[in-house]
């Protein structure tokens, strides 16, 4: 890590422009102060934290963990506050029945909002427990010290946190008044302490969802539509219902599954099922050949996201223009999307690796026609999902084969073609971009851009965006698409380049209504149009016979940018103008993470095999200005598995379609980077992608705008 | 239908068919979480398993086949309490994200170093070339076997 940098400052500036994106709260009409982070919404300090008998103390969170390590980092937020040691603290996440509303565990916030929320709320009850020792020890609150959970009055006496956990009443508002430690006080955050998930995870704990086993558990399995929208005519029921280990079919509307005693029946009693189901109509789906023309084609709600006039385009200014293409990109998690549900005394119990656990309940309520109260969502890890795929439907899969046999749980698995056909895809994207440069500077940078939506999850409030929910007999509506707002922005985050530039204009040609069912993969719009702007910055330096770093320092005057800049520069010896040798390059990319968050820059290698056309990335390097860092080998690791992901997507992937269907259905119609090609990763960023365009640009001289099959 | 197999040393009867792929049997009737369900379709790898040594894939392979076999998996290797040089490593340099591939992963590896035990990085690569993970923890899982050989070389010498 480049000079990780502890400065709360940075870190309150972020917290800043959260608060400005919820400021319409009616809160604020009650008079009621806005509280940081998840406070806002979950203001009871028992809503957070325990303090137990034995010394410990069981810390809740909204928040999920994903493989993103944040239960550990959270975990080293509340006992850095508390100060315990890490091993007394207890994580519980994701409950609708016992832990706080936090919303969905996506755009990055965790640390920011429920971070944010423990590490006030602990500073709080650890004052609380300060003065109720003080009047215990017959000392002064500030006399007493307090280290491991013990406090000590000057004369050597001492209470444990246990002793006082019964007095400690923590039912009531937090007053968000205590001020927490500042960075200088740190002891725990700021460290690379081990991931509490690891450790089970290499020995065959019980680390997931699929790993739960409930007594009596069935299994079930579901047939998916072979399109959007088709129709279930007619099944062969009793070529089914007669096979071993059958205990029932569901069949309502066009939502088919089947429960079965073992689970390797439900596999061969699904076959069996598909077989047999005759389906009408559905959406016809695009040609692979034909994404972006399709794109351009389709119903649009257009925005300006951002725009300045300025002085007129001089007439000796160099003209570029290009255009981008992103494809329909799966999240292609390794393990499919799994959930267990239970049906007792007319409530629904869900396990599930839901990123929302309560937004997932107002779905799967509307979709079951029950209360939400009636319905309590448990979270359980999954395997990575890097945003929205199959884990929120399979939930409802669940739901609706458990309610078929009441007092019995049953545990569903998609198969592997059900995630990659029926998860929602990232969005295609089409870029356009044209700019002029006069005198080495940019002066003109018109910016359009052609995206479906990026945010369709559970919770929003016309209907649900749960997929069997629009195929049962009494449908529930699928929700009017929306885009996420900028600063963050949908389709449209990171499409305003951070580079000053006098005159400008960013179009976001937002498609509501798309062919494909889409939704969020991480940095929704942000890799595409980062790709974009970081090509086009290098056409333009090109056109401008600049240095691809000197042209963007020249256009950056934010020091934090500018630093990231400089000392890639420096990491890897980049020298002024170089080029490739016509087989190897390197290429430079910069971005702020939703143009608020991280600082990011890195510098790919690029090898370019003239016979094949293959391009391969052999090593990429990172340097990340992340502010305030709660663990640094998290953030290392999540920079590196963000830059390996990316050469994939980049280098590798593209859900391919015919009119029959998705032709994406295993590992091999949708390859990934495997062992052998994954880039060496120096040093980290963030959530953004080895920059292969301009590498390939530089090391064989043609322009990368869109890959090439 | 039942068919008699050993698992990590234990032998049981389990009430599944003969075509009944391996990874269900361990999953549900030996209860054992390491090897995962990915694919189904022996591309990924995630429920590999050791049969007399060999890596093989338990989601392609029908229980009939290895009743008279050995089988390992990840609980075999090790566990919380002694961890397997290769599970050490993986917690040294915290090699997973999500984890799970990491069954796959460590499986994989096993096999490898039982045949060659001084690897170099362009042999863990190819022997894990059919391992595939989404996390992009690639580069930790390489170092985390390269640093399992070391410290099995120390512990042989």
């Amino acid at each position: 890590m480049n000079g990780p940098a502890f400065d709360r400052r940075e870190f309150a500036i972020g917290l800043g422009a959260i608060v400005v994106a919820f400021s319409l709260d009616p809160r604020l009409a009650r008079g009621q102060e806005r509280l940081p982070g998840s406070l806002e919404n979950n203001r009871r300090l028992d809503a957070w934290i325990r303090i137990n008998a034995e010394g410990t103390a069981t810390i809740f969170t909204g928040k999920v963990e994903l493989g993103q390590g944040i239960l550990t980092a959270l975990a080293q937020i509340a006992a850095e506050e508390l100060d315990l040691p890490l091993s007394r603290i207890e994580m519980i996440s994701g409950d609708t029945g016992r832990t706080p509303n936090e919303g969905h565990t996506d755009g990055s916030r965790s640390i920011e909002n429920s971070g944010t929320a423990l590490r006030m709320a602990a500073a709080e009850v650890r004052a609380m427990l300060i003065d109720l020792a003080a009047k215990r020890l017959g000392a002064t609150a500030d006399q007493l010290t307090v280290a491991g959970g013990v406090i000590a009055a000057p004369d050597g006496r001492t209470v444990g946190y246990g002793g006082l956990a019964p007095a400690v009443d923590l039912r009531r508002e937090t007053t968000a008044k205590v001020v927490p430690k500042t960075t200088s006080q740190y002891k725990l955050v700021g460290q690379s302490v081990q991931r509490l998930d690891i450790p089970a995870k290499v020995t065959g704990g019980a680390a997931y969802v699929q790993d739960i086993r409930l007594p009596g558990m069935l299994h079930g399995r579901v047939v998916h539509p072979p399109r959007s929208g088709a129709k279930l005519e007619s099944i062969d029921e009793a070529a089914v219902k007669t096979m071993p280990g059958v205990v029932g079919l569901v069949r309502d509307g066009s939502f088919l599954g089947v429960i079965t005693e073992r689970e390797e029946q439900a596999i061969k009693a699904r076959a069996a099922l598909s077989g047999g189901a005759r389906w009408s109509g559905g959406t016809e789906l695009p040609n692979t050949d034909t994404i972006y023309e399709q794109l351009l084609s389709l119903r649009t709600v257009d925005t300006i996201a951002s725009e300045k006039q300025g002085s007129v385009r001089p007439s000796r200014a160099h003209l570029v223009e290009a255009t981008y293409r992103k494809p329909y990109l799966a999240h292609a998690s390794i393990g499919p999307s799994c959930a267990l549900a239970e049906f007792r005394d007319g409530k629904f119990t869900v396990w599930s690796h839901t990123q929302g656990v309560f937004p997932l309940r107002q779905d799967l309520a509307k979709s079951l026609q029950v209360e939400p109260v009636a319905i309590r969502c448990i979270f359980a890890e999954g395997a990575g999902c890097y945003g929205r795929n199959g884990h929120d439907d399979v939930a409802l899969d669940a739901a609706l084969l458990a309610r078929a046999v009441p007092g019995r749980s049953v545990r569903v698995q998609w198969m592997r073609d059900d995630e990659f056909a029926w998860e929602p895809y990232g969005s295609a994207m089409v870029m356009k971009a044209q700019g002029a440069v006069a005198d080495g500077r940019i002066v003109d940078w018109q910016y359009e851009l052609w995206s479906g939506p990026h945010g369709v999850r559970p919770g929003a409030p016309d209907g649900s965006n749960l997929f069997a929910s629009w195929n049962l007999a009494q449908p529930q509506k699928r929700p009017l698409a929306r885009n996420i707002p900028l600063p963050a922005g949908g389709s449209d985050r990171n499409a305003i380049p951070s580079y000053d530039v006098s005159s400008y204009k960013i179009v976001n040609h937002f498609i509501p209504e798309m062919p494909v069912w889409v939704s969020s993969l991480r940095t929704l719009g942000a890799y595409a149009n980062v790709f974009a702007v970081e090509c086009f910055m290098d056409e333009l330096a090109s056109a401008a016979g600049a240095d691809p770093v000197a042209f963007r320092l020249a256009h950056l005057s934010d020091p934090r940018a500018r630093a990231v800049i400089e000392a890639i520069a420096r990491k890897v010896g980049w020298t002024n103008s170089e080029m490739g040798d016509g087989v190897r390059g390197r290429g430079i990319g910069f971005a702020r993470y939703k143009s608020l968050a991280s600082y990011v820059a890195v510098v790919a290698e690029v090898e370019v095999d003239h016979g094949s056309g293959m391009v391969r990335v052999p090593r990429a390097t990172a340097v990340v200005d992340a502010g305030l860092i709660i663990n640094p080998d998290g953030l290392i690791n999540q920079i590196e598995g963000g830059i390996i992901q990316s050469v994939s997507w980049t280098l590798k992937e593209e859900v391919r379609f015919e009119q029959g269907g998705v032709l994406a259905r295993d590992w091999a119609s949708y390859p990934i980077l495997t062992m052998r090609e994954a880039p060496i990763v120096d040093q980290p960023s963030k959530r953004t992608f080895a920059r292969c365009g301009r590498s390939v640009a530089g090391t064989c001289g043609r322009r990368c705008r869109q890959r090439d099959r | 239908m039942a068919t008699n197999l050993t698992v990590n040393g234990v032998s049981r009867s389990v009430p599944a068919e003969p075509d009944a792929p391996l990874l269900y049997v361990l999953r549900n009737d030996f209860e054992l979480n390491g090897a995962k369900f990915g694919c189904g379709l022996a591309q990924c790898g995630a429920c590999t398993v050791l049969v007399d040594g060999k890596a093989v894939r338990s989601c392609v392979t029908p229980i009939s086949t290895v009743a008279r076999s050995e089988i390992t998996t990840i609980e075999g290797l090790g566990s919380l309490s002694k961890l397997h040089p290769l599970q050490q490593a993986f917690i040294d340099e915290q090699a997973t994200q999500c984890g799970y591939c990491i069954n796959g992963m460590i499986m994989s590896a096993k096999e490898l170093l039982d045949r060659n035990p001084r690897p170099s990085e362009q042999d863990v690569r190819a022997a894990l070339a059919g391992n595939l993970c989404r996390c992009g923890t690639h580069h930790r899982i390489i170092r985390a076997v390269l640093r399992a050989a070391q410290a099995s070389g120390r512990t042989r010498t």
